[in-house]
């Protein structure tokens, strides 16, 4: 099968999961006519109609609102957030709302929403639209949030999202977008939420990234290895629930684990899995875990701040290698 | 009281007429041997009572059919009880008990009856109604004939969400009254101070979506209102903001005894103007109720709310190892997490929970 880019992987699932299930719909901000702020959405409404592809007005609040009263009569809505920048003003409905009604009523009601955001960085939008705040919804519990790193996961984790029966946050970036890979081959391509991915197998260090991050630790690696220098890279594809499991096993293998993401590391997704893996890797990790983000300052626009700020390969290899310096290597 | 359109088919039946007073007068007793039970600490958290504001509730509530759904602020007792969820089970929640409609879980401000299409019960004020357009949304995508009743006191009006629902539901033609039960102050601040426009159903112009006030406290006014804007919904599609004018005799919460911001002689006027006091005499001026006919009323629904006391007084509490228990719905949710214990707080790895509280 031909490569697609991921846009078109996220494209296609719509498009299959429109066909599948005539209770998907797909509501957002210029989904429509103008098919997707970034095109994800290019053709659905020409091709299933402004009732199942509808339309909103600037009104993020309102909107997620009504997908979640939606989601409660056992529709299964699917929301575009043009950016995860504009989800702070639902943040009430995000986590005050959808991710608490089924547990504060008692099960008797469910949520089965699936909401699309892009994230990331990098092309000067500056301070307010440049952000990963995927993490702050991590730690919610009664949600579930995935950040898929390749077309095939964006596919097969968004037909799971979709007929997940709880809310989910699907993290998508704007970086990835265009990136190309080839779809899953077996059955209809649904991939389970909750398991982390190794694209690259490795023995000296394990490189922990999710979303557009696994690319950068991915050629990371690959820089690395032209030093002698083994890289694991483990794409955690989801967050929550976060797959502690394959990280450890890999943390075991190598005694070394390095964390990179896009988000500002404090309180973030390296300072999560780091207080887990002392837990349970005590005894393997050779060195304390290190952790890469954002630089921990708003987005500047000036383009040589920004490269500052952001968590390019350069910085995530300069981690790397201080990390295996401390041990010696 | 000005004649209605829809007095006289109440009032014709006797049944029914009676039916609202007793619904009202359950709110009354409920409400009132809630804010005993609160004191004697066996209810925790928040307690709104809607004591004063029966016939605003009751009146809009009467006029749904099967089919139709309900949304509702935190005050939510009195929901409850008018769209005849069992008063144990209401209790039952308010006492934190398995046995409760939300099994213990949501309390005072999350009762909810998905059976009889109560879809709660919510706590932040203003955002239930972005929710309750969702759900018209979704009765519209399914070709439904039934329209959302979302209650909301006037506290809300002055919130984003309010706006932002009004002109989605209107842009979207959506089957849905949005009803403000102005009872003058959300918590301690009244209409006036909060918005620029106190004649809240004005706001409906904004819109281009019908807006009217009624009488709260004549749940025949309220009835007659509400059946007319459900019915344009259902048939019409055309959404409506209701707006009725009535009052809480008690503070915001249990924990205000709401003599601040008010004077006693206010308290006291709209205390002559109670809707079942009023609604009383009405059935006796007509005939249809005398004043046996009420004390008897009066006693059911007294037996009724002790009976409720009694049954949520020896309910279980969930179990302890219930903690768990409802906070994913799908299907592979412990497969999905199966991998996330290692390294986890203490108390989350599972397996370990031995303290007491």
């Amino acid at each position: 099968m031909a490569d697609v880019t991921y846009r078109e992987a996220l494209r296609q699932a719509l498009d299959e999961e429109l066909d599948r299930d005539p209770d998907v719909f797909l509501m957002g901000e210029e989904i429509g006519r103008f098919e997707g702020s970034y095109k994800v959405t290019a053709g659905l409404w020409a091709k299933y109609g402004a009732e199942r592809v509808r339309e909103t007005p600037i009104s993020e609040e309102g909107f997620v609102g009504a997908g979640i009263g939606a989601a409660m009569m056992g529709l299964r809505p699917v929301i575009e957030i043009m950016t995860i920048n504009f989800i702070l003003v639902a943040m009430d409905q995000v986590v005050n709302h959808a991710a608490k009604i089924r547990y504060m009523f008692g099960g008797k009601v469910g949520v089965p929403l699936v909401i699309r955001t892009p994230g990331g960085a990098g092309a000067q939008l500056t301070a307010q639209h440049s952000q990963s705040l995927e993490a702050w919804f991590a730690g919610c519990p009664g949600l579930k949030v995935v950040a898929p790193a390749t077309p095939a996961d964006a596919y097969g984790m968004l037909k799971t999202a979709i007929r997940d029966d709880d809310p989910v946050l699907f993290c998508e970036n704007l970086v990835l977008y265009n990136l190309t890979g080839p779809l899953p081959e077996d059955g209809d391509g649904a991939i389970p939420i909750g398991r982390a991915a190794i694209p690259r197998e490795g023995t000296d260090l394990t490189l922990v990234a999710h979303s557009y991050t696994v690319q950068r630790a991915l050629r990371v690696a690959d820089r690395l290895s032209q030093d002698g220098i083994s890289v694991e890279v483990v794409d955690l594809r989801s967050l929550r629930p976060l797959d502690v499991d394959t990280v450890a096993e890999s943390v075991r293998k190598t005694n070394r684990v390095l964390v990179a993401e896009e988000g500002w590391s404090t309180y973030g997704v390296g300072a999560e899995l780091a207080a887990r893996l002392q837990r349970v890797c005590f005894d393997d990790l050779d060195a304390p875990v290190e952790r890469v983000g954002q630089a921990e300052v708003p987005m500047p626009y000036a383009k040589p701040l920004e490269l500052a700020a952001l968590p390019l390969e350069s910085k995530i290899e300069a981690a790397a290698r201080s990390l295996l310096a401390e041990c010696g290597l | 009281m000005a004649k209605m359109a829809g007095e006289a088919s109440v009032l014709d039946d006797r049944e029914h007429a009676l039916d609202l007073f007793r619904q009202m007068a359950l709110i009354r007793r409920f409400e009132e041997r809630t804010e005993e039970q609160y004191t004697r600490a066996r209810i925790g958290g928040y307690c709104h009572l809607a004591i004063g504001e029966e016939a605003s509730s009751v009146g809009s509530i009467d006029a749904l059919v099967d089919g139709d759904a309900l949304y509702a602020s935190y005050r939510d007792h009195g929901t409850a009880l008018a769209v005849g969820s069992p008063a144990a089970a209401v209790m039952a929640e308010l006492f934190g008990k398995e046995s409760g409609v939300a099994r213990g879980r949501g309390g005072s401000m999350h009762l909810l009856d998905v059976e009889r299409h109560f879809y709660g019960g919510w706590g932040i004020v203003g955002a239930h109604l972005p929710i309750a357009t969702g759900t018209a949304l979704a009765m519209v995508y399914r070709d439904l004939p039934f329209a959302v009743l979302c209650q909301f006191g006037d506290g809300a009006v002055a919130t984003g969400s309010f706006h932002e629902a009004l002109n989605l539901a209107a842009v979207w033609d959506l089957p849905i009254v949005f009803q403000v039960i102005n009872n003058q102050y959300g918590m301690g601040t009244s209409v006036d101070q909060s918005n620029a426009e106190p004649e809240l159903w004005k706001r409906a112009a904004s819109y281009r979506m019908h807006g009217e006030q009624v009488d709260g406290n004549d749940v025949l006014a309220v009835r007659e209102a509400a059946d007319r804007l459900l019915r344009q919904a259902r048939e019409e599609r055309r959404p409506s903001l209701l707006e009725t004018i009535t009052y809480r005799h008690r503070g915001h919460s249990v924990a205000d005894a709401g003599k601040v911001y008010r004077t006693a002689e206010e308290v006291r006027s709209w205390r002559e103007r109670d809707p079942i006091t009023r609604y009383g005499l009405l059935l006796g001026e007509r005939g249809i109720a005398s004043a046996a006919d009420l004390d008897g009323i009066w006693q059911d629904v007294s037996a009724q709310v002790k009976d409720a006391i009694d049954k949520a007084v020896a309910a279980a509490a969930p179990g302890r190892d219930s903690l768990y228990e409802h906070l994913y719905g799908d299907p592979a949710h412990e497969e999905q997490f199966s991998r996330m214990q290692a390294g986890a707080p203490f108390g989350e790895r599972g397996g370990e929970q031995t303290w007491q509280t």
